[in-house]
């Protein structure tokens, strides 16, 4: 049984410059989950990748800089229309 | 006095059931959430914004939906006010009694608007110059009595590896599918203890994941000790055969007695992970290791860490838990040592939606009646609490996942908890001692699983937040004397970053205090690791402005 | 050199000052056992900011102890620097009215004859020292001598040089009382036992005075406590330690209530540090909220882009202050045996290695390079000790 229904609404936000689409109402780490990718941020001190790990808020592993605001956890926030997210893979990735 | 006589922090199974029950006892409740919507974590759903939830992934839905229509009915009203991505920062005792609750923004950690305009007027232009354009002026909160319903988020232990990219909190999993809808990864891997791996990994099978084994450290051979406890709750051995009627019938392994003993990155971005069976005493059976290749994500949890930090910057008194984390102590009316201070759910012990939300009735409506609500509903005439309570409870059971939740889950209601003014009714107090007899056979059959420290290399990452090994860790409590958590943080910085010590507290407190048997941390070590001044970031501008020189002491009804 | 007479030196208290004594003890080739009731640095050492200042300091004694202490830092200790995040990053003090200016340009003229580095900076040069730097400021002094270390790191840093050069410490050990012999102090009891030794010397910190009152001496402590606020990790935009030009004035000061100007300075791990307040509350732990409020004020008009920036926490400590806010240094005329090197306020990590390094001299009978009479213990006259406030039974700030 799918829990996606075949017609959930999307938005489209960009990610590092590069469009994307995300299911409407998923959390920003859920988006990048969604598409593929599963790290997103480097660690201060050994450059280690991070993406999504405890999923409610909680580690501060997940963040982005969302709309010029930095240090956002993504797992917390709601996609929206027009959303610029940017990590630290840059827009080269 | 002026404001609330009821401010419940949180709006998950016990703090729904607390706000619902102090509103119908007439009190003037203030439910502040983290989250965007009510639920918590157990209930997490689909944005509403977006999409109705049917419940299919839920348990006890039609509960959650009776608590949600009284708790909107209050809002509706105006009895309730509901600040939802709203955190609670720090929360001081009002000389002369009551409670002070500074506010954040979830997301941002900018100043919240605790005021609509309309009753503030000069709010959006008063206090200090607003930094940003945000609203500056926050009027303070405060409340007679106070219920934490805090809740918690899934306990780690380290293993090497389990910093990769694709590890994550089996909640995580669980909160990326009902929460957005999305499988995290395909092939999935559960390891740790305890009976929540189950529902994520049904919830994993009805994304069309796969779940290639559940990695369940202990042998359940435990159970048998607590199986008249489990008995006594028969929902509960029901929902347990169901989950594993479930994985069955989609072959996925259940291996007890079976750790993780490391995890790696593989060729084509996947994970390895490689198990091991091991003995009571946690020591590895030689022979039994075995790799499991082409994983997306492998999902940890050694069952939960409830949240204190508001109890303890209130001073409230702890212990540890039957599952070995600290918890808030609570009396028979869920009050803490604190006067006015009220716990329920998980932050006074882990026990499972049933016992939060039962808690939370009883919290929510003694600290009504403690307030002195000057509307307080007298505690007779309504219906009767027996029959309330046995609907709730063979209700409340019945399995949900893909059998589909039953139509009859109801909490015990607060008109049915008539007269018990300063604790449980009959009902409720046969519920709580079920409930709890369920979940402490169920830690004794699921501690945390011994040996994990010997199962760490001298490099395997502690302190995700500020990258400190167990190696580090050791090394200070062997070369600078760092023989508690907090001289473990300040000497190596593990619990100083980001999450500060969330994700690695419980580790760094056993480590510091070391490994010879009897040297668990305790409860002054556990809280050491679990005290934070400041509950949740916030930002230099909020902390800056002046709180809202009209006081709520003139806020209409 | 053990036997009958115990250990030569025996420190009460692990903190950086017992740290620095039992160190260069140690380096003076004597016999040192420290005994700490908790933990190392479990103190006021793990809960201050790690400042090494000349710029706040009265002229005089403590001056001269300053530029004493700060030259073992930066050149005998050299070789240790990377142990403890020495940063020899220079402090900025910021004028943000002309005002303030003028009077910043007397004490630094004051100042620059006792000795002290001290250069003006113009509006632009300050932008240039600091880009971030609120556009409001004037002017500013430049003290390139200021520095900063990780005070946890220095203590337990210095403590282990100790122990690998001989020294025994006893951690969990509580001093319950003195061992006399006659009015003499010639050791401690402990609930671990009987320790004896030719000196005791009590680096007890804020709980200073409750040590000295075991030896029936008066030597007032008091608590002086101090809040510090830590932002998120962020990439180095504060280069030097920055305060407000009314800082200096707060630091000598006994005003009762609040005092808070803001310190601001990075730190190696990208947390800002934003201290700190001054107040004289006894020992209670309850946050200030409007000491918070007024600080994150202070810094958001020191650096305005520090309003978006969030705090992840915010720690309390207590500084030990003597009511002529001189520290108190050398062996107590009234007790015999007993020697005090504590009530250093807000200045005892940039103090202690000079307090250690001149103790050490005192303790093996040499001349100290630097004078101790204006802090010897006996100023305080032969009353008893003062019953002020239940120091030692107070129990340590949470986090």
């Amino acid at each position: 049984m799918r829990t996606t229904p075949v017609t959930t609404p999307t938005v489209s936000i960009t990610v590092d410059g590069r469009p994307l689409t995300a299911p409407a109402g998923a959390t920003v780490a859920a988006a990048l989950l969604a598409d593929g990718l599963r790290a997103w941020r480097r660690t201060r001190h050994a450059g280690r990748p991070r993406g999504q790990f405890c999923g409610i808020g909680a580690c501060f592993d997940c963040l982005v800089t969302i709309d010029d605001a930095p240090a956002q956890r993504a797992c917390l926030v709601p996609v929206r229309d027009g959303m610029r997210v940017s990590t630290d893979r840059g827009e080269d990735a | 006095m002026s404001g609330y006589d009821v401010a419940v922090i949180g709006a998950g199974p016990a703090g729904l059931a607390a706000a619902v029950s102090a509103l119908e006892r007439g009190a003037r409740v203030l439910c502040v959430d983290a989250g965007a919507q009510p639920g918590g974590q157990f209930w997490r759903h689909r944005s509403e914004a977006v999409m109705p939830d049917d419940g299919a992934l839920h348990h006890g839905w039609a509960m959650y939906r009776a608590l949600r229509a009284r708790f909107d009915a209050g809002a509706a009203a105006g009895a309730l006010t509901y600040l939802p991505g709203t955190s609670v920062w720090m929360v001081q005792q009002v000389p002369g009694g009551g409670f002070e609750l500074f506010v954040t923004d979830t997301v941002s950690g900018a100043a919240v608007q605790t005021r609509s305009t309309a009753q503030s007027g000069s709010a959006a232009q008063g206090g200090a110059a607003g930094w940003g354009g945000q609203p500056a002026a926050t009027a303070p909160l405060r409340a007679a009595t106070l219920v934490l319903a805090t809740g918690g988020y899934d306990r780690q232990v380290p293993v090497p590896g389990w910093d990769l990219p694709g590890v994550m909190a089996a909640g995580g999993i669980q909160a990326t599918i009902k929460g957005s809808g999305v499988l995290p990864g395909r092939r999935v891997l559960l390891a740790g203890t305890g009976p929540f791996l189950l529902p994520v990994a049904a919830n994993v099978l009805a994304a069309d994941g796969e779940v290639v084994a559940i990695c369940e450290a202990a042998s359940l051979t435990g159970w048998l000790p607590g199986v008249g406890a489990a008995l006594g709750v028969p929902g509960k051995a029901v929902e347990g055969a169901g989950y594993v009627r479930h994985l069955l019938r989609h072959r996925v392994p259940y291996r007890r007695s079976t750790v993780l003993t490391g995890i790696e990155e593989a060729d084509g971005g996947t994970l390895r992970a490689t198990t091991v069976r091991v003995d009571a005493d946690g020591h590895a059976r030689p022979g039994t290791e075995r790799v499991i290749e082409d994983l997306d994500v492998v999902g940890l949890g050694v069952g939960f860490t409830p949240q204190v930090e508001l109890g303890l910057q209130l001073g409230a008194g702890t212990r540890v838990g039957e599952d070995g984390s600290l918890i808030l102590v609570a009396d028979a009316a869920q009050e803490s040592t604190v006067p006015g201070l009220y716990v329920a759910g998980e932050a006074c012990g882990v026990g499972g939606a049933v016992l939060s939300v039962t808690e939370g009735h009883v919290a929510g409506r003694c600290a009504a009646v403690a307030s002195g609500a000057r509307a307080l509903v007298a505690g007779d005439g309504a219906r009767g609490a027996d029959e309330d309570a046995a609907v709730q409870e063979a209700g409340a059971e019945a399995p949900a996942g893909p059998a589909a939740a039953s139509g009859t889950d109801h909490g015990p209601t607060a008109a049915s908890c008539t007269g018990a003014d300063h604790g449980p009714t009959a009902a409720e107090a046969r519920i709580l001692r079920r409930q709890r007899a369920f979940a402490a056979a169920m830690h004794a059959a699921h501690p945390v699983p011994p040996g994990w420290q010997d199962r760490l290399a001298p490099d395997t990452t502690v302190c995700r937040c500020e990258e400190v090994t167990a190696g580090e860790i050791l090394a200070a409590r062997q070369d600078a004397h760092a023989s508690d958590a907090r001289a473990a943080k300040q000497v190596t910085r593990a619990g100083m970053g980001w999450c500060q010590g969330r994700m690695c507290g419980f580790a760094t407190a056993c480590l510091a205090a070391g490994a010879e048997p009897g040297a668990e941390p305790g409860a002054d070590g556990l809280a050491d690791a679990a005290r934070r001044p400041v509950a949740a970031p916030v930002t230099l501008a909020a902390l800056a402005a002046d709180p809202d020189p009209h006081d709520n002491a003139d806020r209409a009804e | 050199m053990t036997g009958t007479r115990g250990c030569d030196v025996l420190v009460i208290g692990a903190g950086i000052v017992g740290a620095a004594v039992a160190y260069f003890a140690t380096r003076a080739g004597l016999s040192v056992t420290v005994v700490e009731r908790g933990l190392p640095a479990s103190g006021t050492s793990s809960r201050c900011e790690g400042n090494l200042l000349v710029s706040d300091k009265e002229l005089g004694p403590e001056l001269d102890l300053t530029l004493h202490s700060l030259r073992i830092w930066r050149e005998d200790l050299a070789e240790h620097a990377g142990d403890w995040e020495f940063q020899p990053k220079g402090g900025v003090v910021v004028a943000s009215r002309e005002s303030s200016l003028v009077s910043l340009r007397r004490v630094m003229a004051a100042q620059r004859a006792h000795g002290l580095d001290v250069a003006e900076v113009d509006a632009a040069g300050l932008a240039e020292l600091e880009p971030h730097i609120s556009p409001e400021a004037v002017g500013a002094a430049y003290y390139p001598q200021d520095a900063q270390v990780q005070p946890v790191l220095a203590a337990t840093g210095l403590l282990a040089l100790a122990e690998a050069g001989g020294a025994r410490v006893l951690v969990n050990t509580p001093v319950t009382g003195m061992l006399r012999d006659g009015s003499r102090v010639v050791g401690v009891r402990t609930q671990a036992g009987d320790l004896a030794a030719g000196a005791v010397v009590n680096a007890g910190g804020t709980w200073g005075g409750q040590i000295a009152a075991l030896a029936g001496v008066d030597v007032p402590v008091l608590p002086r406590r101090g809040a510090v606020m830590v932002t998120e990790p962020l990439p180095p935009v504060i280069r030097h330690k920055v305060y407000a030009a009314e800082y200096v004035d707060n630091v000598g000061s006994s005003d009762a209530g609040l005092q808070a100007s803001p310190v601001v300075e990075g730190t190696p791990a990208g947390t800002v540090l934003i201290g700190s307040t001054r107040e004289r509350v006894g020992f209670d732990r309850t946050p200030s909220m409007p000491g918070l409020r007024t600080l994150a004020a202070n810094a958001v008009a020191l650096f305005p882009f520090l309003a978006q920036v969030r705090i992840m926490r915010h720690y309390l400590g207590f500084r030990p202050y003597c009511p002529d806010h001189l520290p108190v240094i050398g062996e107590d005329t009234r007790a015999p045996g007993l020697w005090h090197a504590c009530g250093h306020e807000g200045a005892g990590i940039g103090l202690s290695v000079g307090t250690g390094h001149l103790l050490a001299q005192a303790l093996s009978g040499v001349a100290t390079e630097v004078s101790l009479a204006p802090f010897a213990p006996a100023r305080f006259g032969d009353g008893a000790p003062g019953a002020t406030v239940d120091a030692l039974s107070a129990p340590l700030p949470e986090s």
